[in-house]
């Protein structure tokens, strides 16, 4: 069993730069371990390319672990690949029988510019966050531990929406390519804790209108963002931010 | 803080008018529904025609309302097809294999999918609807008598329509687009205002549901009954 291997033929999206067309090419990927993950996988590919000489296929990663959202490519019409709650770099190989062929994309949307083959530029993302998905702290003494009172319940809800990584799944899913959902958690972490709500108004209103900026669409309520998003975090956090920016409609702050 | 601008036409700002303008729809089109039942009723037109006379007897106030209503359908129209080709030109280039969803809690379907689809067959439908119905009545009706006044025979109208096939399977299929668009439509509103919450979505999901085929099976009942069981036999 723990011998078996698989041959596949990947379909990959090979890109040389931002200003390339872009095109589909075809490789095969031998002697597969089920036990390999998907990252692993191309790693494998790309040893091969690279022994023949050829560019190997370029994507990104880091932590490998599932916990630092670099990774990330649209596996056969699925951002992360088949598994739920899953990143690329977690999705394993026995989740494909012997003789697939698997498309691989990257992410596709006009604020996630593909930078080569499978990378694509989120610094989007970034510039949502610098609009206004931080807390203002001034310098001065440390306050006392527990001075600041968050009940149980709250700080949960806080929790979930702030494990988001980050990687652009959502992005990459919703048929409109819209950040609601990776803005939402961020407006959510932050508007239900009490460091972050004196500025929750111009946070909403800041970071709202930076994501129209960056050309993301607007949101159809889908739901397709929180299917494929490896956090599982819910698009309850996109129903606040539009409390928010309700909020932020008729209040001062 | 947020300029009127922006409150409009943002990303969340601009669904906040779809939703709203929607919801709107949808209590017209509720109200509208409970009005055409008396076409059911079996007593030659009366009860029918003394609905619509009611309207007449507004006088200008009814222009005021029908002005109103168009705004509205004017409105959730022109921010419905700006949204959708903003939403297209946030993906320039598709994926090549088609998204495949991913289920749990996705509502990835046909009807969320083609929301611009059914919308614009609806708004072809309401070209031609008023036209048929509205527009025509102040020029072609035939007249008749409610309580001793003069009155728009509308019920003749409507069953001179649905005489032809034609009209009934137009109006039963637009209902179709009806049912898709609201599938989603009633759902997606609530969560556009933010008026949701994780334990009540599945429940909101259902109503939509519900909804949308109350209404659609509704109207699609009136030409279907009048052209199977209401029309008099032919001399
Ligand atoms: C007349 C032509 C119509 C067009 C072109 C149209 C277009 C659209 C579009 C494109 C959306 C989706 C917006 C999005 O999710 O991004 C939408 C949503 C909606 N429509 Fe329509 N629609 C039309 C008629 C109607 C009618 C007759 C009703 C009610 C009976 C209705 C009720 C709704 C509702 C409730 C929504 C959900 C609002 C939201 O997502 O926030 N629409 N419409
Ligand atoms: S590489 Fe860090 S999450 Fe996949």
């Amino acid at each position: 069993m723990a011998d078996e291997t698989m041959d596949l033929t990947l379909r990959v999206w090979r890109q040389n730069g931002p200003d390339d067309k872009g095109r589909f090419e075809e490789y095969a990927a031998e002697g597969i371990s089920p036990h390999s993950s998907f990252l692993e996988m191309l790693d494998q590919v790309n040893e091969r390319l690279i022994h023949q000489g050829k560019e190997p296929i370029a994507f990104d990663s880091d932590c490998r672990e599932g916990i630092c959202g670099t990774c990330g490519f649209v596996v056969n019409g699925q951002a992360h690949g088949p598994e739920p709650a899953t990143t690329v770099c977690q999705l394993h190989m026995r989740n494909f029988s012997d003789g697939d062929t698997i498309t691989i994309e990257p992410w596709r949307a006009k604020a996630f510019p593909v930078i080569k083959d499978l990378v694509v530029d989120r610094e989007a993302f970034d510039r949502i966050i610098s609009a206004g998905g931080y807390v203002s702290v001034g310098t001065g003494p440390k306050p006392d531990a527990n001075a600041v009172k968050v009940p149980k319940p709250i700080s949960d809800k806080a929790f979930d929406s702030a494990a988001c990584i980050g990687c652009g799944a959502c992005v990459a899913a919703c048929p409109n390519a819209a950040a609601s959902l990776f803005t939402g958690a961020k407006i959510t972490h932050l508007a239900l804790l009490p460091q972050g709500r004196p500025e929750r108004g111009q946070r909403v209103k800041n970071m709202v209108h930076q994501m129209e900026e960056e050309g993301f669409g607007n949101c159809s309520n889908i739901g397709e963002c929180e299917a494929v998003c490896p956090k599982e975090i819910s698009v309850s956090n996109i129903a606040k931010m539009k409390r928010e920016y309700l909020r932020a409609l008729f209040t001062d702050s | 803080m947020i300029p009127l601008k922006k409150a409009l036409t943002s990303p969340v700002g601009r669904k906040f008018v779809m939703s709203i303008s929607g919801i709107a729809l949808v209590l017209f089109v509720i109200v509208h529904l409970l009005g055409n039942l008396t076409l059911y009723v079996p007593d030659g037109g009366e009860t029918f025609n003394r609905y619509a006379a009611g309207f007449e007897a507004m006088g200008p106030f009814l222009y005021v309302i029908e002005l109103g209503l168009l705004a509205v359908i004017l409105i959730h129209i022109g921010w419905g097809i700006t949204t959708a080709i903003k939403n297209r030109k946030a993906r320039p280039e598709d994926y090549d294999e088609s998204t495949e969803t991913k289920g749990g809690p996705s509502r990835l379907s046909l009807a969320s999918k083609n929301m611009i689809v059914s919308g614009v067959v609806l708004g072809f439908f309401l070209i031609v609807h008023i036209w048929h119905f509205r527009v025509r009545k102040d020029f072609v009706g035939e007249t008749t008598e409610v309580d001793g006044q003069e009155a728009t025979n509308l019920y003749a109208m409507v069953h001179e329509a649905f005489a032809d096939p034609f009209w009934v399977v137009f109006y039963v299929g637009c209902m179709v687009f009806l049912a898709f668009h609201l599938r989603h439509g009633f759902w997606s509103a609530l969560q556009s205002l933010g008026a949701m919450k994780p334990e009540w979505s599945k429940a909101i999901y259902a109503i939509g549901f519900f909804v949308a085929v109350v209404l659609a099976v509704g109207f699609m009942g009136i030409p279907l009954y009048i052209y199977f069981v209401d029309l008099p036999p032919p001399v």
